[in-house]
């Protein structure tokens, strides 16, 4: 039971949008979807909702096929924002809500809630083209989540949000995922998919180029960072085996290590040269492999 | 079905409550209003002034007064006013104290001789009157010379009995044939600017959900079919709706002024009496017209990406509606034209020309019936057409040229 991808390409003429993608995406969870851009995110969130057929391959919920007799189980945020601009925030969300099956009087009710947690009740009786864009950002993921979905496809949900803002989006995601909701997400910022999703996949050239549970893709990654600070010169440690990148920073350096084994060598090298104030071992960061896979893809 | 009836409803109400919409209708309404008393508002503006005359009598047998009575007669907004001198009258003319002045004299071949002079001569109207009165002036003059009878003056005047009969058994006779014109005329007019105005609006209403991307939410919980055909729908009610108002105050305004429906204006028009099996057939035809006009505006609008694109992309359709219309101009003069026949059995002129020839002429009803029925046909195929251009095209963005778009968006919605 959860959304299956089963060996899904989608081609536009020559042209291949998405190449053999194969995942699971387990239910009651987050899936973070991440990707350069044209890496083929949209294509693939259009083709879980059904609006493109892919070429080969087939995608089930549940194992069935979405289509819109479900529509009433699926939210979705676009990309690309979008709401009537003339229309004021109640008519606009009341007839969303009402296409996803829900009726005027919970709608209503419901969009009060968010509205209210969102700290913006005033809004009701707005046209969208008057609130700012942080402000119809909040709109529309009300609008994509107000039917309490059972799979929400969210597309760059926070880009563009202040900090505090980016919070309250992402407390209210967490609560509808708490409350069993399926969660896909994409996203640039590998912060919130390693805060927030227990899976993920990241996408290059319409690829998976990494796929699977965040702790195992980083163990699996092997590679760990290592920050030293010491009151002597590191330089040494620039062409020290086993460190495949340094960084220098104002305070020490960074290096990035091929294994725990090589992280015991250099601190067995460095106690008898002085005092070290700082020695690290850390996990790698998801930038980093992001940087690493979709960098490595790119050469 | 049920998001079919959320979409046509919230496609009607919003449109309802646009300004524009509320706008264009309030001024349609006064237009209809004013149209629809036309005679009452001429007559205002028309009664207050009595056109001055001159007349210089110079046949010597003292005509003025007879002839005064005769123009009084003919048109009682002339005043008929004797002058001798013409230096004069001819300063008061052209200080535009008088009309003109008529000179009027004797003349060997034909008994009297009149000479009209104005400082305009393009308004006939009084010129015509002077010389109606004129006219029988000299009948009267001419019958006393001759010594006959007022019966023989009848006798004289009374033009023969004159009937044109078609004999074809499906031709209307000449004056069916005017009257049915007026009201045709006026229908084609109606239908030509129902369909041209809200297919536009329905391209406008694709092309704002799009270009403002609410569409990607609308397609992700409504099929593009059930999305398109509901919004056709909704529009053709908003279209029902503007047109029950504009007939209703039209009627009303009508009705009212009853006594002079057959007099003046009016009559041209031939809506005297009404026939109510023309008002029919044009509110099938439009109806059928702006299904098929519709749907492809739908379809157009749907690949643009900007809403400036609209008016280019559905230029095409536009140049459609316009042709239809022109030829229907030029049959309403000869509507058993074969070019006319021809036309009105391809689809996308038949909603106009099959009208004017149902309105015109007795078309058998299996000409009428192919007609509609290929209409139809043709609609329906377009829809299932157009619904595949809609579903690819509203995923599509970028550069709008007309065909490579539609080709596009074809292969976007393609199953395979």
């Amino acid at each position: 039971m959860a959304l299956q991808i089963k060996g899904v390409t989608k081609k536009f003429g020559e042209f291949t949008a998405v190449n053999n993608l194969n995942f699971t995406i387990p239910e009651k969870e987050m899936f973070g979807f991440l990707g350069g851009n044209g890496a083929g995110k949209t294509t693939t969130f259009r083709m879980i909702l059904g609006l493109l057929d892919p070429t080969e391959g087939e995608i089930v919920w549940n194992g069935n096929k979405i289509d819109y007799a479900s529509s009433s189980l699926i939210g979705y945020l676009p990309e690309e924002r979008g709401l009537y601009p003339k229309l004021k925030v109640r008519d606009q969300i009341v007839y969303l809500a009402r296409l996803r099956g829900m009726n005027k009087g919970k709608a209503l009710k419901e969009l009060e809630y968010w509205l209210d947690r969102f700290k913006v009740p005033e809004y009701i009786d707005k046209r969208v083209e008057e609130l700012s864009k942080g402000n119809q950002q909040k709109i529309q993921l009300i609008a994509s989540m107000i039917h309490k979905p059972e799979l929400l496809i969210l597309d760059e949900p926070f880009s563009g949000l202040d900090p505090v803002n980016v919070e309250m989006l992402k407390d209210a995601v967490i609560d509808l995922r708490d409350s069993g909701t399926t969660i896909v997400f994409s996203s640039h910022r590998m912060e919130h998919v390693e805060e927030m999703c227990e899976h993920l996949c990241i996408m290059h050239k319409g690829s998976p180029v990494v796929e699977g549970k965040l702790k195992e893709i980083k163990r699996s990654f092997g590679k760990k960072n290592v920050s030293i600070r010491a009151d002597f010169d590191l330089s040494f440690l620039d062409s020290y085996p086993g460190v495949t990148k340094v960084k220098t920073t104002m305070e020490g350096k960074i290096l990035q290590v091929t294994g725990e084994d090589v992280a015991a060598s250099i601190i067995r090298d460095l106690v008898p040269k002085g005092f070290v104030r700082k020695f690290e071992l850390e996990e790698p960061s998801l930038t980093d492999i992001f940087i690493e896979k979709v960098g490595a893809a790119y050469e | 079905m049920n998001k079919f009836w959320i979409v046509l409803s919230h496609t009607y109400i919003s449109k309802l409550k646009t300004k524009s919409f509320i706008i264009t209708t309030v001024i349609m309404m006064a237009l209809v209003l004013i149209l629809s008393n036309m005679t009452n508002i001429l007559k205002a503006f028309g009664s207050d002034e009595q056109e001055q005359v001159a007349v210089i009598d110079q046949t010597g047998d003292h005509l003025f007064d007879s002839y005064k009575a005769e123009v009084e007669a003919v048109n009682d907004e002339i005043t008929i006013i004797a002058s001798q001198d013409e230096g004069n009258v001819e300063k008061k003319v052209t200080d535009e104290e008088i009309r003109g002045y008529l000179l009027l004299e004797k003349d060997v071949n034909y008994g009297l001789k009149g000479t009209y002079k104005a400082n305009q001569i393009s308004d006939s109207l009084i010129s015509n009157d002077l010389f109606l009165a004129l006219s029988h002036l000299k009948s009267k003059r001419t019958a006393s010379e001759l010594n006959l009878t007022d019966q023989q003056i009848v006798q004289l005047n009374t033009p023969p009995a004159y009937e044109t009969i078609a004999l074809a058994e499906n031709a209307k006779s000449e004056e069916d044939l005017n009257q049915a014109r007026g009201l045709v005329y006026v229908l084609l007019f109606v239908i030509y600017f129902g369909v041209l105005m809200y297919a536009t609006m329905i391209a406008m209403e694709v092309a704002t959900e799009k270009t403002s991307r609410v569409m990607e939410i609308l397609i992700s919980s409504v099929s593009p079919i059930t999305q398109m055909f509901a919004k056709i729908l909704g529009v053709a009610l908003l279209s029902l709706t503007q047109m029950i108002l504009f007939f209703g105050v039209g009627y009303v305004s009508i009705k009212r002024n009853l006594t002079d429906m057959n007099e003046g204006f009016f009559a041209i028009f031939g809506f005297g009496n009404t026939n109510i099996s023309t008002i029919i057939y044009a509110i099938i035809f439009a109806m059928l017209g702006y299904l098929l006009y519709a749907t492809l505006a739908a379809c157009l609008g749907s690949v643009v990406s900007k809403i400036e694109d609209v008016q280019q992309m559905i230029s095409p359709m536009t140049m459609l509606v316009v042709i239809a219309f022109l030829i229907a101009m030029f049959g309403l003069g000869n509507p058993s034209a074969s070019y006319i026949t021809i036309t009105s059995f391809i689809p996308f002129f038949s909603p106009m020309i099959m009208f004017l020839r149902v309105g015109m002429l007795n078309v058998p009803f299996w000409e009428i019936a192919i007609s509609i029925g290929l209409l139809i046909a043709t609609i329906i195929l377009l829809g299932i057409v157009g619904a595949r251009i809609y579903r690819g095209g509203v995923l599509m963005y970028g550069s709008s040229k007309s065909l490579k778009s539609i080709k596009s968006a074809l292969q976007l919605s393609k199953k395979k």
